[in-house]
């Protein structure tokens, strides 16, 4: 049975924000956990991307195969939401899982988008820590995507499990009228002395 | 001797900036994401903020002049200047920004201009201190590799600008036991 390890395929990553920064960021912390990323600064841009990629001819080892999608909430034109409203609709993309990254903590929205088909919401700034998580799920979703298909060879049934609420995203959605909590670790490390 | 001394200065400074409320958890979060294939991901990422800064501050000055005052545009504005601010761990900066969306808010046109003032001087500041901290780093150049083990990897905690020429294969939790254990 073949899966997708870490170590044998790189997972494919679109990047979708407007910022700057965030776009240099958010590609470092892809890269160090050893995906392959596409950044874009758009929603347009970002199914003109995967517009493309419909018409590659794509099997299951397609090396540009996009497995994840990040996108941020907030950004002119085409928000996030919308992005993952076009994608979620479409009979070719909608396989995709997509996450949305924001930095507000409104539940109301949260609620929205994993209605919507989100598989998970980031708090920005997104850690390190968060991808490396997300990288943890979406293997597992892969895996079990292709034994399912082995062994199935029907139609994928978007079943609960696939909605992943990673707990660790949500810990700080108690009070959601204020902003998160500041970061539990001290900021200034004790100095060794040299 | 002289090398040592400098690198403690430029590790003060560093401390400083936190201890004083200038920079927070995010910019240690950007030290860990640089090493010997990226080793100046986090002057790059300032460098990038201070650029998209002057384009956010100038076009808030804009939007300040107008009259009547479009506030849902003036906090616009300012929460793509907070997002910028808080994705390199400006801790101070978005305080302010928080306080003008506030005002922005309860469409207080007083409080608007007042806090801006204060957003201003705080971006001026911290600028001023990332500045002068980039370049003492870059002044010391690369730190010699001749150091144990344990030693390295306190100093990278210490000062983590200079990780970049020691090649350690970076990983952030045992980064983070180290550094416990040895104190």
């Amino acid at each position: 049975m073949e899966t997708i390890s870490s170590s044998s395929t790189e997972l494919h990553v679109l990047a979708v924000d407007d910022s700057n920064i965030d776009r240099k960021v958010i590609e470092r912390l892809l890269k160090i956990s050893s995906f392959k990323v596409t950044v874009v600064d758009s929603g347009s841009r970002a199914l003109e991307y995967l517009g493309l990629e419909e018409n590659r001819n794509s099997s299951q080892f397609d090396d540009l195969k996009v497995n994840l999608i990040m996108t941020d909430y907030s950004m002119p034109g085409m928000t996030g939401f919308e992005l993952l409203k076009k994608i979620k609709n479409s009979s070719t993309l909608k396989e995709i899982p997509v996450v949305i990254m924001s930095s507000e903590n409104i539940l109301t929205r949260i609620d929205r988008c994993l209605e919507e088909g989100a598989e998970d919401y980031l708090l920005k700034p997104v850690k390190l820590s968060d991808v490396t998580r997300l990288k943890d799920s979406i293997l597992k979703t892969e895996n079990r995507g292709i034994s399912e298909l082995q062994s199935h060879r029907g139609k994928r049934k978007r079943s609960d499990d696939r909605l992943l609420v990673l707990p660790s995203s949500f810990s700080c959605h108690k009070d959601v009228s204020i902003s998160p909590p500041p970061s539990p670790q001290q900021p200034t490390p004790k100095l060794a002395r040299l | 001797m002289e090398r040592n001394q400098m690198h403690r200065q430029i590790a003060n400074t560093r401390k400083l900036m936190f201890d004083q409320g200038y920079l927070d958890e995010q910019f240690i979060q950007l030290e860990e994401l640089q090493d010997g294939s990226n080793p100046n991901f986090v002057e790059e990422v300032v460098t990038l903020y201070y650029r998209d800064s002057a384009r956010f501050l100038s076009n808030l000055d804009q939007a300040l002049e107008k009259r009547p005052l479009d506030f849902s545009k003036l906090d616009n504005l300012m929460h793509q200047f907070k997002g910028s601010s808080t994705s390199i761990g400006a801790k101070k900066v978005k305080t302010e920004c928080t306080h003008f969306r506030n005002y922005c808010n309860a469409r207080n046109a007083e409080g608007c201009k007042r806090t801006f003032q204060n957003v201003k001087k705080e971006y001026t500041t911290l600028r001023k201190k990332l500045e002068a901290y980039f370049q003492m780093s870059r002044q010391v150049g690369p730190v010699e590799t001749a150091y144990a083990s344990s030693v390295v990897v306190c100093t990278i905690r210490y000062d983590t600008i200079h990780s970049l020429h020691l090649n350690i294969i970076h990983s952030n939790l045992p980064l983070r036991r180290c550094a416990a254990r040895s104190h």
